[in-house]
Order: C-alpha cells, then structure tokens, then sequence
C-alpha cells in the first residue's frame, strides 16, 4: 500500500483528532512547565532592573526598565553584564562537540561489546549504569578529590598537574569526568536499538558473504541509527547546557565557564535581564544545532509526517524485514 | 505599626494586575509590584506580628541548634520556630534565599545571611531594618556589627564571626632556630628558606588562593595590612593605590620564589588544610576550624602538637584578618516578624552565644565569651583569636558584591598565576570597580 | 524477536571450511569482547571503587589517598543514617519522586510517540520539534518562575504545591518526556507497521494490536528509556531543593547536600561518599532485578 493511500484513508478514519488527544497531555504538561517561564524569561531578556541607589536610604531604586535588545548587544559584544559571553560560547562548543563525539564513539563501542557478550552480562550491565546513577552531587565532589593536586589521578600518572587551575587541563578534566558519565548513557540506548533489530537480518548479511565491518556500516550501523541518532541529539542539547559539573570542579575558572554558567551567575547577581538574554541567547544556539543535526545527518528520525518521500534506506530497510517475518 | 499595611496593599496591587503584572514579578523589583514600598527599609517593623516561624540556614550537626529550638518552643507555644535547613554550600544557600525572595515567599522568616550579603539583601529590600534597640549591640564585638549594617541601619545581627590566623609549625621553626612566628610576609619568606636548607620536600607557605570566594579575603587582608583598602568608607574603590599594589606584589613574589608553592592556586580551606595536616607546609593561613584536625591522635594528623598560633602575616606593620561568619536577617516576605525579632534577640543572648562557641568551636560575635573560662578551655589560642576578630576587617559592603567578588578574584587570580603584573591587574580592577559602584 | 546477547554467527550451519573458519573467528572475536568488557568494567566502575574506597576512611581520614582505607571504618555510613538527616526517609521520597516519574513518562510518551509514529496528522515535525525545544533551555533560568508559580504567585494557578511530590514531579516529568517520547518514536518506527496490520486483519483494534504487537517488541527501548528516565529524576537536585523545605518531604540528593561538618568550612567528604554509594547500589540492583522481570515478561508474551 502507498503511503499517500494510507494516509488518506488514515484521515478518514480520525487519526488526527486522535493523535490530538494523546498528544495533549504531553503538550499542555511541557507548556506549563517550561513554555510559560520560557516565554517570560524571553519577555525578562528586554528588561534590566533598576540599579540606581538612594544616596540617603542605600536602597536600590525599584523598576524595570525597557532596554531592548540592549542585554543581547551586551553579550555579543562581551561588554558590561556580557562580558565573558564569548569565552563561555566556545567553551560550551568545546565540550560539546569533543564530548559529545568521544561520548558517541565510546558508547557505541560498548554496546557492540555489551551485545555480544555471553558470559557476566548482568555484572556488565550494571556496571555500565554506575556512572550514570551516582547523583552529580556526589560525583562531583568525588571527581574534586579525585582531580586534587595531591589527589588519585596525579598519583596515577606520577607527576603533578594542577587540573584546577586555569588552562587545557581544567578543560580536560571537565571532558574526562563528563565522557565519563555520559558514554554509558549512548551505550544503553544504542544496546537497546540493537536489541531490537532482528537477528535474521545478520543471517541474510551472512549468507551474502558480508565481512564483519561491511555488516556494521551497511547493516548495524544504518539499522540502529535512529535510535542512536536521538541518543546523540539528547546528548548535545544535555552537553549544550552543561552547568553543574564545571561549576563544582572549576568554580570560577574561565576555562570551565560554560552559557549555563553565566546565566545562572547573572541570575545569582540578581541580573535577571541578563541571565535570561544568555538563557534565550543558549537556547537559540541549540535550535540551531539541533536543526541542523536532524537536517544534515539524521533527518530520518523525524519521520514521514509532512508527506515527503522517506529516504530510500530506511524504506528499504522495511521491505527487508518484511520479507524475512513470518 | 504603619509597616504590614503597604505590603498588604502590595499583595492586592499584585493580584489585580493579573498576569502582565505577574509576569513582571518574575524580576525583583516590577514597576507595579513594588510602588507601594518607596518607604524602603526605613520605617520599623511590626513587633506585635506574632506567631509560628521558621529559621533557614545551614545544618547543625552538633545539635546545639536543635537545642536552642527546643528551648524556645518551650517557652513560645504559640510562637514555635521550624528550621529549614539549606544546603552546606553558601553558593546554595544563597541562590535559595534569591530564588524564595524573587518569589516574594513567605517560606523563610529568619534567615541566616553570610557577612558579606548584608547591603545586596538591604538595598533590595529582601530583608527588613531592625530596630537597633532591641539587640544588645554593645555586647557584640563591634568589628561584627558592621558586618551587618548598611547605611547606617541594622539590617542583620551578628550570630558567628571568625578571623583566619596564622598556623605554624613550631617544632620546624625551633629546630631552624625561631622561637617567634613571623609577624611579616617578609620575616616568614626568611624562615620558610631557612627550613628548607634542611627541609627541602617541605613547602613554605599555604592559604586560600584558588579563584573563589576565599581569594578575596587574602586580597582584602593583605592589601589592609599593607596599610589600604580596596573600597574606602564611603564606598569609592581604590584599588590601584600603592600600597594595593604592594600586597599583590608580596602575595606574587611568594609565588615567584617559591615560598608559596604553585599548587596553592589550588587550595580553598580544606585542600589548604590537609597539605599542612600531612606536614607538607610549614605556615598555613587558615579559620580556626583546623585546629581540631591537627590535633587528632588517630593518626590522621602528621602535626599533632606541633602547631603554634599567631596573627596572620603583614605586609608592613600588624597581620589584619578577614571578617568571617553569619549574621541573622528577617525577610521582608516573611509574616511574623515580631516573633522573628525576638528570636534572633534569643539566639544573640550569652547563654546561647556560649554554647554555641563551645559546642561548635565556631567563634561567635558576643565579646563577653571570649572572657568566659570555660570557652577558654575549648579554645587554647581564645586571645590571639579575639585580637585577630578585634583587628578583622571586612569584605567590600557593596550592592554589587557578586560583581565585586569576582572582579577581585579574576584581578588577584591573574597576578599570582603570572599572568599579569599586579600594577596592571589592579589598574583594570579599579577601572570594573569604579564601574560598578557608579552604575 | 528476542533479547538475548547471543551472537548470531553462533547460529550458522554452513559448510566444514567455513565452520572451522567460524570457530577461528569466534575464538578471536571471544578474545576481543572479553578484553572489551574487561575495559568497560575498569571504566565504569573504577572512579565507583575510588568512591567506595573513600567512603570506608575513618571521617578524619577524609582526603587521604591510600589504596587501602585503613584503619577501615563505617562510621561515615552510620553517620549517613544519623537521626537528624532523615535519610531512609529521604531514600524513600527519592523513590516516590523517580518512580512517580517514570509511570507517567512512560505512560504520556508512549501515548504521544505512539501517535507520532504510527497516526498521520498535519504538523507533526512541528510537534516534534516543540517537544524537543523544551530540552533546550537551561534549567537554572525555569527555577524562579515554577517556584512563584508552585508557591500560588500567579492568579491563574489556583494550588500551593510547596512541600508536595507533586511540586518534584510534574517538572521532573517535563525535563524527561521529550527523551522519552523521541526515543520511543524512534524505536515504534523501526518496528514494521505490517505486524500490527496483520493483527488488525485479525480483527484487533487498532490500538489492541498495538499494544499487544509492538510494545513488546520494544521492549528493549521502553525498558531503556525507563531507566533512563528513573535516573534523571533520582538524580534532580535543584528543583526538588527549591520545592521542598520540610525535612520529611525532602529527597535524598537534597539530604546529601546538607550533609555538614562540624564548621562552615569542613567538608565532609568520607559521609558524602558513603551516600554516593548507598544510593547508587540499591538503584542498580532495582534495575536489574526489574530488567529480569519486565524484560523477560514482555519477550515471553510477544509474537515470537
């Protein structure tokens, strides 16, 4: 059946209010609880508090004023309230695009392994969740001691590099505790995609005499790539916002200072103008990256919806695992 | 008695203005919301609004606190205090304390505010001017007092102070030949060269010089015991005075020749701390709280005995100390504040502030305890810590701290490192600063 | 479709040649995922044994890094169970909060990736979209306004959520749905939409055939998803510390970061490493155990 017949006949029968009312519990809880601040931290972006002291009381002059879009020129420009801006922008692109691609060939290496694994799988898998389930809070601190100057990892490799100071190696230890905890995350989710594809499929490629690498780019990697490409995508929004991690390793450190940060330390000086502008400025950043990661490498995770022609592959994909069901 | 009237009409003024005004509210000071209080924090507050409240700040784990509670709740059926305690990082209490007052909730009545957060919360009015008669500020160490005032109004009582000191090891300054710990940079530089001759595993000289909060107030000491200051009284910054400069030149030529060891850049109090308990430094600068530390015989400590106190070092002349501690406000949100005021009386009388010194070993603001024989018991250095909180000087009590702090960090962080020369560093801090006190 | 590891060239009947050439290359293959696995084991849990290792220092010891914490000591984890830190309770409200969370995500994500995987309707890219552009503002900057908004300062809200699970849960479900729903999206789609039409054939509803044909295949993804999710909300710190200020009510992370020395300024790290640990343990057995269960309940009722 063509797709386009299936459509129609799929409006026909009401999917659309359907899918309307499963839909809406997710949209209406989202819109509550991050639409409506987002829409006030854009409409706080336009404004700065007032900071005109009364010389007799010492009090802070109350009241917004309208600055347009004085905060946003503040950041680009690295002036007043906005200076750091440019640091933290390449910061936050450091440990994103490194990280996440560490993260991402790292993980995916694990689950290769963790699929073929036929011994110790349950010791495996719970292994694997340990650095993802120890609370930031914890890891954090444990991560201090670890990075300390006269700390393990020093110990390790026998010479003493002052991670907490400013410079490259402030940088690194903010990947090495990140990748740390974030490949295991790429690594469950792309196992989970893997578990689902279906073993004849392997078969099929054995049988057309596909050597090991030529199954994993031609047919593993493809089949999975949906799942890995979401996993990836979440990474990069998660890696994007990156706060808490440099904020208890570095503190202050300019080498750590990521868009996150500067938000939340505007927010903290009670620059609430400012602290939104760079909140806006961050999210308009992985639109961005996100558009263009889901455009350019992994447009089939979205699906077919607006009537296009899906890609060959995946179509493909589905006639062959049509033909090997029962 | 003219104070709970505006906020109630503050209150109503919100809830007509329906969302627009509401979505104002979300910064501190909305052009509506706030018009009813251009009284600002001078009017008194309330003393016949009675009832339960709560006290937020940080943990207790001796169960002083705990104690103190139960005691007033005894007495105060009607008038119980509930504690919410925060989150041990100051960072977190602190952004717990913003995020409840931009809320305007009435969550947290007595609040626990580090010195250095009186003239934020003042100038923008979160927390309410006290009626100075109340409190028996005579008793209190005057050097703590200011810690808590803004404009010439109390707007927070002194609980805790402290003041860092001087920790030294004095078997290694006896076998080098001291019998006195330096009271100058100059004269422990000597020293510190001297034990190394026989010692040279042994580092000279550690303080808190990582980028943080504790970078400020080596800063701030070093440049008041060279005979400056960094924001004068009336609140101008003069920063790239020569004597400034002097104490950030002496801090860098520690550095420089090794006498403080590079991997002070990344000490706060506990990595500080622990160099000097494993006999790694010779001189610590450092709050009271070590002490204990190095003195434990379970064999944790490497220095048990062998530590002498004095003053921190000087530049030029006597070693000044950072003021340190926390002082008790009422926000302004809060109901009850009458309760609120006579709590905090409470929690600043004697009794209390005795046991609290003795149970906590943290120093408290009451001068009368430092007299006391049986905190002199717990306290075997109480008259070099009393001289040394005497003496204490504050941090900048400026609107702006958070600005402030970080500009003095990034300025000292950057000479010390070797980045930049320290006429150059405080030449830009003093130009950030005289932005932000004039913006 | 099933779950197992096996690999499948064990399952391979061809000729002599090939099978010894087989056997060759499953030797080495063997080789090369034990060694594999042996690093991810040294990776995963290596900095965890640190952690472990520093939680059994006497609390003095607290910076000390000798490899063998000695003299040993579990003063840190009975002072992590000290009476005034209410922590079983506190385990218990992480427990409440992350798997009040997990129900709900899986139940709203499957509904919505449901629809967005196998219904068509205009706008859907839209709606994806949407869904995944609330996980790209920092969190940080939401706080303030859901506390007003918790605490009754807007007029349209008519509830006071403070000290509720409520207040912990509902932002927590919106910080992990538009994961789930993607993900859940994604693994619906890879399932072949001619499995349920068999079934519908059969005459199931569309729904019925749904659920009883493509959830259990994938279960693997749903499965993932939820674990995925119960971490994130056991992991939430910052809106379950601002929510919440009654100590009964409060969540473990929250209970670890009040953890205090005597001092301002004395870290107690041994304490906060042994709670590091006594959280972490109990979570991964849950999940293993609950791996056995679902995964294997699912696989045995799926079509296969």
């Amino acid at each position: 059946m063509s797709t386009l017949a299936h459509r129609r006949r799929a409006r026909g029968d009401g999917q659309e209010g359907l899918a309307g009312l499963l839909l809406s519990p997710t949209l209406l809880l989202l819109a509550l609880v991050v639409g409506f601040p987002l829409v006030l931290s854009v409409r706080q972006s336009l404004f700065q508090g007032g900071d005109e002291i009364d010389p007799t009381t010492g009090i802070i002059q109350q009241g917004d004023t309208f600055v347009g879009l004085q905060n946003y020129l503040d950041a680009f420009t690295s002036s007043g309230a906005g200076a750091g801006f440019w640091n933290a922008f390449w910061n936050t692109t450091l440990f994103t695009v490194v990280g996440v691609a560490i993260e991402t060939v790292l993980g995916v290496a694990m689950a290769l392994i963790m699929a073929r694994a036929l011994r110790a799988t349950g010791l495996i898998r719970a292994s694997i969740l340990v650095p993802w389930a120890i609370p930031t809070v914890v890891s954090a601190l444990m991560w201090q001691l670890i990075f300390d100057a006269n700390g393990i990892a020093n110990e390790i490799i026998g010479q003493q590099i002052l991670w907490t100071t400013e410079g490259l190696q402030a940088k690194a230890a903010v990947l090495i505790a990140d990748i740390w905890k974030t490949a295991p995350y790429i690594g469950l989710l792309t196992l989970a995609g893997l578990q689902t594809i279906d073993e004849q499929v392997y078969e099929a490629a054995k049988v057309d005499g596909a050597n090991r690498w030529q199954t994993f780019w031609r047919i593993t990697l493809p089949l999975v790539r949906p799942v890995l490409m979401v996993a990836v995508l979440f990474r990069l929004l998660d890696a994007m916002r990156m706060f808490d991690l440099p904020y208890v390793l570095l503190g202050r450190l300019r080498s750590g200072q990521t868009l996150s940060m500067l938000a939340a330390d505007a927010a903290s000086k009670t620059d609430f103008g400012m602290a939104s502008a760079y909140a806006v400025v961050l999210f308009l950043y992985i639109c961005l990256v996100a558009v263009i990661f889901v455009r350019g490498l992994g447009a089939d995770v979205i699906g077919d919806a607006d009537g296009r022609a899906r890609r060959a592959r995946p179509r493909r994909l589905r006639t062959t695992a049509e033909g090997d069901l029962p | 008695m003219t104070r709970s009237l505006p906020l109630t009409t503050r209150r109503s003024a919100l809830a007509v203005g329906g969302l627009a005004a509401a979505a104002a509210g979300l910064a501190a000071c909305s052009s509506g919301g706030d018009s009813g209080s251009s009284d600002g924090g001078g009017t008194s507050i309330d003393l016949e609004e009675r009832g339960p409240i709560t006290l937020a700040r940080g943990k207790d784990t001796t169960g002083a606190l705990a104690d103190f509670l139960s005691r007033w709740n005894d007495d105060h059926p009607d008038e119980q205090v509930t504690l919410i305690e925060l989150p041990e990082s100051a960072d977190d209490q602190r952004s717990q304390f913003i995020s409840n007052a931009q809320a305007k909730s009435d969550s947290y009545t007595v609040l626990g505010l580090d010195v250095v957060w009186t003239a934020e919360f003042a100038a923008n009015q979160w927390v309410v001017a006290l009626p100075e008669d109340t409190f028996d500020l005579d008793a209190l160490i005057p050097a703590t007092v200011t810690t808590g005032t803004y404009f010439d109004k109390l707007y927070a009582v002194p609980f805790t102070t402290n003041a860092q000191l001087l920790f030294s090891r004095k078997d290694l300054l006896e076998e080098a030949g001291y019998d006195q710990p330096p009271a100058t940079f100059e004269e422990m530089w000597e020293i510190v060269a001297k034990v190394q001759e026989k010692h040279p595993e042994i580092n000279g000289f550690g303080s808190q010089y990582a980028k943080y909060e504790g970078l400020t107030c080596q800063l701030t000491d070093v440049v008041a015991s060279a005979g400056g200051e960094i924001f004068d009284a009336e609140g101008a910054p003069h920063a790239d005075s020569a004597e400034a400069t002097t104490a950030l030149q002496t801090l860098r030529d520690g550095f420089d020749q090794g006498h403080i060891p590079q991997e002070a850049l990344t000490y706060k109090e506990e990595e500080s701390r622990q160099a000097f308990q494993d006999g790694k430094l010779i001189f610590l600068q450092n709050w009271p709280y070590v002490w204990d530390h190095f003195q434990n015989d379970d064999g944790s400590s490497q220095v048990v005995d062998k530590v002498q106190v004095s003053l921190v070092p000087a530049v030029a002349g006597e070693g000044t100390s950072t003021i340190g501690g926390a002082n008790y406000a009422i926000s302004a949100f809060a109901k009850n504040k009458g309760t609120a005021v006579d709590f905090i009386a409470f929690m600043t009388a004697l009794e209390q502030q005795k046991a609290w010194m003795i149970e906590t070993a943290t120093p408290t603001a009451t001068a009368a305890v430092y007299e006391d024989a049986e905190v002199a018991k717990t306290f075997e250095f109480l008259d070099t810590l009393k001289s040394a909180i005497d003496k204490g000087v504050s941090r900048p009590q400026v609107v702006k701290y958070g600005d402030v702090t970080q500009a003095i960090q990034e300025a000292a962080y950057s000479c010390i490192s070797g980045e930049a020369e320290a006429a150059d560093a405080l030449a830009q801090l003093q130009e950030q600063l005289t932005g932000l006190v004039e913006s | 479709m099933s779950t197992t590891t096996t690999s499948p060239r064990d399952q391979v009947p061809v000729g002599a040649d090939r099978a010894s050439a087989a056997r060759r290359g499953r030797r080495l293959g063997a080789i090369v995922v034990g060694i594999g696995m042996a690093l991810i084991l040294v990776y995963c849990l290596a900095p965890f044994v640190w952690m472990l290792i520093s939680s059994l220092r006497r609390p003095s010891d607290g910076r000390s890094t000798a490899l063998i914490p000695w003299p040993i000591s579990v003063e840190n984890y009975r002072a992590v169970f000290d009476p005034a830190n209410h922590f079983g309770r506190a385990l218990g409200n992480s427990l409440v909060v992350a798997g009040g969370t997990t129900v709900l995500v899986l139940l709203l994500a499957t509904l919505g990736a449901y629809a967005l995987a196998r219904l068509s309707f205009r706008g859907k890219v839209l709606v994806m979209f949407l869904v995944v552009a609330t996980s790209m503002f920092p969190v940080i900057i939401l706080v303030v306004p859901l506390l007003k908004l918790f605490t009754g300062g807007f007029d349209w809200w008519p509830w006071s959520w403070i000290n509720t699970y409520q207040a912990m849960i509902l932002p927590s479900i919106s910080f992990a749905l538009p994961l789930a729903v993607w993900n859940l999206n994604a693994f619906f789609r890879q399932l072949p939409v001619e499995l349920e039409q068999a079934a519908m054939v059969d005459g199931t509803t569309r729904f019925g055939a749904f659920v009883r044909v493509i959830l259990p295949l994938a279960a693997p993804g749903m499965f993932t998803t939820a674990i995925i999710t119960f971490i994130a909300a056991w992991n939430e710190f910052l809106i379950a510390l601002t929510m919440v200020n009654r100590p009964e009510m409060q969540t473990a992370n929250v209970a670890i970061s009040k953890f205090t020395g005597i001092s301002q300024f004395d870290t107690p790290y041994g304490t906060k490493m042994a709670a590091g640990v006594i959280v972490t343990v109990p979570l991964i057995i849950m999940v293993l155990a609950f791996q056995r269960r679902i995964i294997g309940g699912l696989a045995a009722g799926s079509v296969k």
